[in-house]
């Protein structure tokens, strides 16, 4: 045996018993006979004059249970689930429909960029060009300036010149004639002197 | 000497509480009663006040419930497919229903009210009996295909159908002895050992020495219980899939 009498603990409650039966000579898998004390001396798990109220007890409680089950709770339990599986599906809709509207909104800032860079571009070139135009304009009109100045200075320089050399033939005349007279002391007429001088200049 | 001493069969004796009797028969409110209203009752309480705040972002007590929830919905769905999800109440109360009463049979002085054969063949034959009934409603005389397997030679045939008889035969058996044996064996057993701890811890030094021994058994064999516990829940929900999905398909073998 496993236990000695003397030592056990008192679990037993023999007062309130009426199917106590704890097996006098049943044998149980694990080897453990019993010397009877109970009433029936059955096996109490195969003790068949309880089996009614287990049934009756069991239909009651399970079927309790199942009806708690199949109206309560469950249909709660599905409706949280649905609740949340819903929730979660307009959450990922409103979230993509937010990206989607971000994106479309970096596309049109992209876009009005692009415009944006296009115009002034535009702006720049024609306003380059406006003032290449302009530049070259001035150039031209101050060349022009600068060669009218050119040429009616050399006009100037090409009178000043002749009448210089004019000058230089009188000059030399009068020289010509003041040099003959000291030399040879005698009048030498103009016209003389003129062509003489005219005749050596060449 | 009978009454005194640790008895291992003992926490299996149904005692009456409230003598009723009907027309001869003892109804009477036992102890068995009483556990199977407290498994009831913790069970149904424990789903009914976990959920009632249905809150979006389940706490941790609710995340409790509702995967027990899609643990027997994906279990049934696999096991006997979508048109099995009508047993869903079923298969979710058997499971509940069983796995609180075997968890509540742990706690010491406890009772286990599937270590009653009689109970654990009465939810065998409640099982078996939807099957049987479901499929001979739904199919008619089609569901005896359930017996018959497809891609057998015909000569074969006859031995093949008695096999596949037996089988079914023996399922209600097989289905409520599983439940019933592990429960007794496993909780004589801790019981057994833990009597041992208390015999050798009264025979002085020596004895509360070698008392260390069974006691560490008996914490291993609790560890090892609480998983017996929960496992044959789930088997006998996933036998009771298996089998709702002969009336659902009888001919899908």
């Amino acid at each position: 045996m496993f236990v000695t009498a003397a030592y056990a603990q008192s679990t037993t409650t023999e007062g309130a018993e009426t199917h106590d039966a704890a097996a006098g000579e049943v044998h149980t898998e694990t080897g453990v006979a019993h010397e009877g004390g109970h009433g029936s001396g059955v096996f109490p798990p195969f003790d068949s004059s309880t089996f009614a109220s287990q049934l009756l007890w069991l239909a009651i409680t399970f079927g309790l249970f199942y009806i708690l089950m199949a109206k309560v709770i469950m249909p709660r339990i599905s409706g949280i689930l649905e609740t949340r599986h819903d929730k979660i599906a307009q959450d990922l809709d409103e979230a993509s429909r937010s990206k989607a509207e971000a994106d479309a909104a970096v596309a049109a800032y992209e876009q009005e960029l692009a415009a944006a860079k296009v115009k002034g571009n535009a702006i720049a070139s024609s306003a380059r060009e406006a003032a290449k135009v302009k530049a070259a304009a001035e150039r031209a009109a101050i060349e022009a300036s600068l060669n009218d100045k050119i040429s009616a200075a050399e006009v100037r320089i090409a009178d000043i010149k002749t009448k210089a050399l004019a000058d230089v033939g009188s000059i030399a005349e009068e020289t010509a004639g003041a040099v003959v007279e000291l030399l040879i002391g005698g009048k030498v007429s103009k016209a003389e002197i003129a062509t003489a001088v005219k005749a050596s200049a060449k | 000497m009978a009454g005194d001493k640790v008895d291992p069969v003992h926490q299996f004796v149904v005692n009456t509480i409230v003598p009723i009797h009907i027309g001869g028969i003892d109804f009477s409110f036992t102890n068995a009663s009483l556990f199977m209203v407290a498994t009831l009752a913790v069970a149904a309480g424990f789903l009914y006040f976990t959920t009632s705040k249905r809150s979006l972002v389940p706490g941790r007590m609710q995340s409790v419930s509702e995967i027990s929830y899609e643990f027997i919905a994906s279990m049934l769905r696999e096991g006997a497919g979508s048109h099995g999800m009508k047993f869903f109440p079923m298969v979710f109360s058997l499971f509940m229903f069983i796995l609180t009463a075997n968890m509540l049979g742990m706690v010491p002085y406890f009772f286990t009210i599937t270590s009653q054969i009689i109970v654990t063949f009465a939810l065998a034959l409640f099982v078996i009996g939807t099957v049987l009934f479901y499929g001979f409603y739904k199919h008619g005389l089609g569901f005896l295909n359930v017996f018959v397997p497809s891609g057998v030679p015909g000569i074969l045939l006859p031995l093949v159908v008695s096999i596949e008889i037996i089988s079914f035969l023996s399922r209600p058996i097989s289905l409520s002895v599983r439940l019933f044996a592990n429960m007794l064996a496993g909780h004589i057993t801790l019981k057994v050992f833990a009597g041992f701890v208390a015999s050798l811890g009264t025979l002085g030094a020596l004895g509360i020495g070698g008392a260390v021994l069974p006691l560490i058994m008996t914490v291993a064999l609790t560890g090892l219980e609480f998983l017996v516990a929960f496992l044959q829940a789930y088997v006998f929900a996933v036998l009771t899939c298996m089998y709702l999905n002969d009336a659902v398909h009888p001919g899908g073998h």
